[in-house]
Formats: C-alpha cells, sequence, structure tokens
C-alpha cells in the first residue's frame, strides 16, 4: 500500500473477444485452435483489392453490451485506421474505431463487499479487429495470423478506480457480465478476455492527474493486482526521491513481478488515425437497436434470488456462473412451492460438488430439472430421508436416471408405515429401561436417542418423524 | 503552412519509407504545396456541413454487412506464399524482441 498522501489513480482498457462465428471484416472462421494460418483470406492478409465487409453479428454484440451497461449507442459511427508496422499486422493498420465509436459513457455495475453496487464509469466501447499471434523462437519470430481480423469490443473505463483491488473487483464484474450476455467467454488464458491499466499517482487533494504509464501483458486477476500494487509503489518512490514518471508503456513480468519498460520504438503512439475510406459509417436503425435484448446482469439475478428467499452466500456461487443460474430457475421451477430455496441448496451442494469432481458437465447436463423436482417430492412424502434425498440427487445429476430406479436399487426407500416400526419401536425400549425411567422422570431430550437407537436397527431407513411421534406415544 | 525536414523524415520512418536526401528535400518542397491547399481549403465555412468520410451513401452502407456466417479461407499453402519466408504453417520473421 502507498502512502497515506498518495492516491492511485487507474483505468482499465478491456479487449474482449466477441463470440461470434467468424471474423468482422472477413468470412473466415474465428474457431480457437486452429492449425496456424488455416483461418486466412485475402481480407485478414490485407492482399491488393481485398475489401472488409462489416460482420453485423459482431455489432449487434457490441450493441447489447453497450446497452447493458447504459451507453449511449451511436446511431453513426465510423471506423478508422490505426497504422503501425508489425509481423502480425499484415495490412500495416487495424481497422479500429477512433472519433465516432459505437457506444459512448455507460457504467459497469460493480458487486462490493457490503452487497451494495458500485458503478465504474466508462468513457466508451468501441468495434476492432484483433491482430495475428507472434510466438518467439531462438532464431526468429512465427506469425500465425488466424486471430488477425477476430472480432474485439474494447472497453474503455474512467480513471474512476484508487487501489489493486479495486481494479480486480471491476475486472472481475466485467468480465462476468459480458459472459452474461453472451458476447465474450471470459477466457484469459485464450486471450479472449485481456486488460492494459493505466496507472499514476498523485497527492491527495490533488484534482489534476499525475503522469500515467500504460501497463500492458496483464492476463490474469492475480497479476493485474501484482502489477498495479508494483506501479503504484515504484511511481511513488519515484516522486518521493525527487524524481519524474515519465509516460511510456510498461510490460508485465510475472515471473519477476515487476513492470518494465517495453523496449520499443519512441514514436510507438503516433498512430496517425484516419477514417477507413473502404467502410461506410455504421449506421444503427432504431429497429436494430430495438431488436437486441439484454439479458440480466449478474448483480440483477442476485437481487432476484435474494427475492425468492435464497441466502445472500447461496446466491453467490449460483451467480457466478450464468448456467447455475439457469440450472437454478429451471429447478425452481419445476420444484414450485420453496422451490428457489431447495433448488439453491441443491445447486451449491450436489451440482457445485459434482462439476468440481468433473462429474457434471455444465454445457450438457444428463438430468433434468424434474428429475430433481421429482426427488423433492419423494422426500415431502416421506419415501426419503434428507440424506437419502441427497444420495439419489447426486446419482441422478451424474447419471440422468429416474429416482424412482435409484431409489429402488440402491434400498434407499424409508420405513414409514406405522405398523412396521411399531415392532422396532417396543424392542428398543425393552432393552433400555433405565433411559424410560430417567424420561419418565422428566430427561425429555432422550428421545432422540430412542429415534438413534430405533434408527440403528433400521439401518438409517425410518423414518424419522413417524418414529418420534411413536416413541412420544408410547412414552407418555 | 511549411513542412520541415525533420517532420518529412519523421513521417518516412513512421511509413518505413527510405528516403534519400534528395528524396527527402523534394518531398519537403511537394508535401509543402499539399498543404498549402489544405490551408486554402480550411478556408472554406463548412460549419453546415456533415463531415464525409466515405464517399457512398447510406444504403450502400446497409448492404455492405454480412451475416455471421463462416465461408471457407484460403489454403494454407496459398496464404503461406505470399512471403518471403514460412516453416510450412507459420510465417517467420526476424526475431521480435520486447
Amino acid at each position: 500500500m502507498p502512502p497515506a498522501d498518495w492516491e492511485p489513480v487507474i483505468g482499465l482498457e478491456v479487449h474482449a473477444q466477441l463470440l461470434t462465428r467468424s471474423k468482422i471484416f472477413c468470412g473466415c472462421s474465428t474457431a480457437f485452435g486452429a492449425p496456424a494460418n488455416t483461418q486466412v483470406c485475402p481480407v485478414c492478409l490485407g492482399l491488393p483489392g481485398a475489401l472488409p465487409a462489416l460482420n453485423r453479428g459482431a455489432v449487434t454484440m457490441a450493441i447489447r453490451a453497450g446497452k447493458a451497461f447504459g451507453c449511449k449507442i451511436a446511431e453513426r459511427s465510423i471506423f478508422a485506421r490505426k497504422n503501425y508496422f508489425y509481423p502480425d499486422l499484415p495490412k500495416g493498420y487495424q481497422i479500429s474505431q477512433f472519433e465516432l465509436p459505437i457506444c459512448d459513457g455507460g457504467a459497469i455495475p460493480v458487486p462490493q463487499a457490503d452487497g451494495s453496487i458500485r458503478k465504474v464509469g466508462l468513457t466508451r466501447i468501441h468495434l476492432e479487429e484483433d491482430a495475428g499471434k507472434n510466438v518467439h523462437a531462438q532464431n526468429g519470430s512465427h506469425v500465425d495470423l488466424n486471430r488477425s481480423g477476430v472480432p474485439l469490443i474494447e472497453i474503455v473505463g474512467n480513471p474512476e478506480l484508487r487501489s489493486a483491488e479495486d481494479a480486480s473487483e471491476y475486472l472481475k464484474a466485467l468480465r462476468l457480465a459480458l459472459i452474461y450476455l453472451g458476447v465474450n467467454d471470459g477466457n484469459m488464458e485464450e486471450g479472449s478476455f485481456r486488460c492494459d491499466a493505466n496507472v499514476s499517482v498523485r497527492k491527495r487533494g490533488a484534482t489534476s492527474l499525475g503522469t500515467r504509464v500504460e501497463l500492458k501483458n496483464i492476463n490474469s486477476f492475480r497479476f493485474v493486482r501484482q502489477a498495479i500494487e508494483f506501479e503504484i509503489e515504484r511511481q511513488v518512490a519515484l516522486l518521493e526521491s525527487g524524481g519524474k514518471v515519465s509516460q511510456e508503456t510498461r510490460l508485465f513480468d510475472h515471473e519477476k513481478g515487476e513492470t518494465r519498460p517495453m523496449r520499443s520504438k519512441e514514436e510507438a503512439n503516433d498512430y496517425r488515425y484516419f477514417p477507413e475510406p473502404d467502410l461506410p459509417p455504421l449506421v444503427v436503425s432504431r429497429e436494430w437497436l430495438d431488436s437486441v435484448q439484454t439479458p440480466k446482469l449478474p448483480h440483477q439475478q442476485m437481487a432476484e434470488l435474494s427475492a425468492a428467499g435464497v441466502s445472500t452466500a447461496d446466491a453467490r456461487t449460483i451467480t457466478a456462473d450464468p448456467r447455475l443460474v439457469d440450472l437454478h430457475g429451471r429447478i425452481a421451477a419445476a420444484a414450485g412451492k420453496e422451490g428457489a430455496r431447495r433448488a439453491a441448496h441443491v445447486v451449491v451442494g450436489e451440482i457445485a460438488r459434482a462439476v468440481n469432481e468433473g462429474a457434471l458437465d455444465l454445457g450438457a447436463p444428463k438430468f433434468r430439472p424434474e428429475q430433481i423436482a421429482e426427488v423433492f417430492r419423494l422426500q415431502d412424502e416421506g419415501t426419503l430421508s434428507s440424506t437419502a434425498a441427497r444420495e439419489v440427487i447426486s446419482e441422478v445429476i451424474q447419471t440422468g436416471r429416474a429416482p424412482a430406479q435409484v431409489v429402488a436399487e440402491k434400498g434407499l426407500s424409508q420405513v414409514s408405515d406405522e405398523g412396521a416400526l411399531e415392532s422396532v419401536v417396543l424392542a428398543v425400549l425393552e432393552k433400555n429401561p433405565a433411559e424410560v425411567e430417567r424420561y419418565k422422570g422428566g430427561k425429555k431430550n432422550l428421545l432422540g436417542f430412542f429415534v438413534g437407537q430405533a434408527m440403528k436397527e433400521l439401518k438409517g431407513k425410518g423414518n424419522p418423524g413417524v418414529l418420534n411421534a411413536l416413541f412420544k406415544k408410547r412414552l407418555e | 503552412m511549411s513542412i520541415d525536414r525533420g517532420t518529412v523524415r519523421h513521417v518516412a520512418r513512421l511509413a518505413r519509407l527510405a528516403l534519400s536526401p534528395e528524396e527527402e528535400e523534394k518531398t519537403v518542397r511537394e508535401l509543402g504545396r499539399v498543404l498549402d491547399y489544405i490551408e486554402r481549403l480550411s478556408g472554406v465555412d463548412v460549419s453546415a456541413v456533415e463531415p464525409l468520410t466515405f464517399a457512398g451513401d447510406a444504403a450502400e452502407a446497409k448492404e455492405s454487412m454480412r451475416p455471421d456466417e463462416p465461408r471457407p479461407s484460403l489454403p494454407r499453402e496459398e496464404v503461406l506464399e505470399q512471403a518471403p519466408e514460412h516453416d510450412g504453417s507459420t510465417y517467420l520473421v526476424p526475431r521480435i524482441i520486447e
């Protein structure tokens, strides 16, 4: 943490790969993991005469994100060329948006530890194409252009964050929101969600900003925190010792845990943007804008779950993955009364466990929500104890087999028939005369002991409610 | 508006153009004339005119978009033979250190 009289100012720029099937300006596939340079065409290569044609699906996703975050969606935006030379960019320019981006303003809702929502303002969201990928080897660098032209949105946040922790929370909230919106898969390792951070420090109370440093190459939440913390300390130490922060781009070296200046051309930031003459202005009609649906965001789901009686801790676990939210909703709907709360227990219990153990693929679950509701019913009518119900649910989740079949096979149904239980009750009382005396003398909590003994006889399959009632009847 | 030799060098370097001293000299003169012309244009009152960024019309803008449907890419051999050097799957370029 920096000394108290210095205030860090942080703004994040996130590049999020849109989940389209084809690239932003051509029909090449965006599938990850294909052999190098097999998803490349004249447009990706920037061959003379090749013309870009904008992918409508990419625009729709940008609009969806913009609408969800409360941005103003431009009726007319334009593309621009960002000019620089690098081997991963065969055209010599990246098609991006500069002066008139598709989304202006807006905010990311960031849930706080106390349950409140902090809104972190956005400067803009714009559309652009990704560059290719360089792999550096001893004798040279290898270039794969499969990623060249993959659609991205760049989400530029205002410098409203004040600590590495703030930045990390913002990033997590943004990532989850994009996953909910179905526009990004949030995969940081594969590079489909990338973050650059602008960091400066100023004397507390100052209104103008300090010189900012841009941090690149930070591709995990942990690295984001580490890189920003290191950079804040570096800048404060520099300023305290009478030095000056120079405006530069620094790379985060996660092995050494430090940032260092990029050894690049001093003119790197002179991009000479100009409007892209090969693309017409992007016009978003009222009808298009209105037709784009925005699903609920995590904090809205959270509020709904809480209102339905789900505990805050459970709701937090469920909302961490939109597929869990979906499963929960369907189980709750099938279960009816008390469904939301009961479904939540199953989702954070058996389902979460099965996912962790690799026994359940949330992308293709084998069971139907109605089957879980069926187990609830068996439990309600006394056929299953709560322990047995959990066991059946675990089995159903992993195999999708019918609950009744699982119950029969495992011999899990409990004995609720009074006639069948009566003899056990009598035997237990006979075997424990001392306890019976003490119970009659006022030790009423011995009831649990009797039920326990009966359960032991019944190998756990007695209905505890019925047993309770039978013992009471005999003893009083 | 004139342009100096330093600016010409700077822009040439950004565009990866190797200009000889004679070419630099010539470019200073020629670019200077272009910029003078632009200077004259900027004297015209265009406050009532929408900036033009594309020499087409709105109808064309609509038509130019494509649906999100993948189409076949080029065969890899064809992609790779565009460059002086490759290893059969990737392009080879001088080692980039960063």
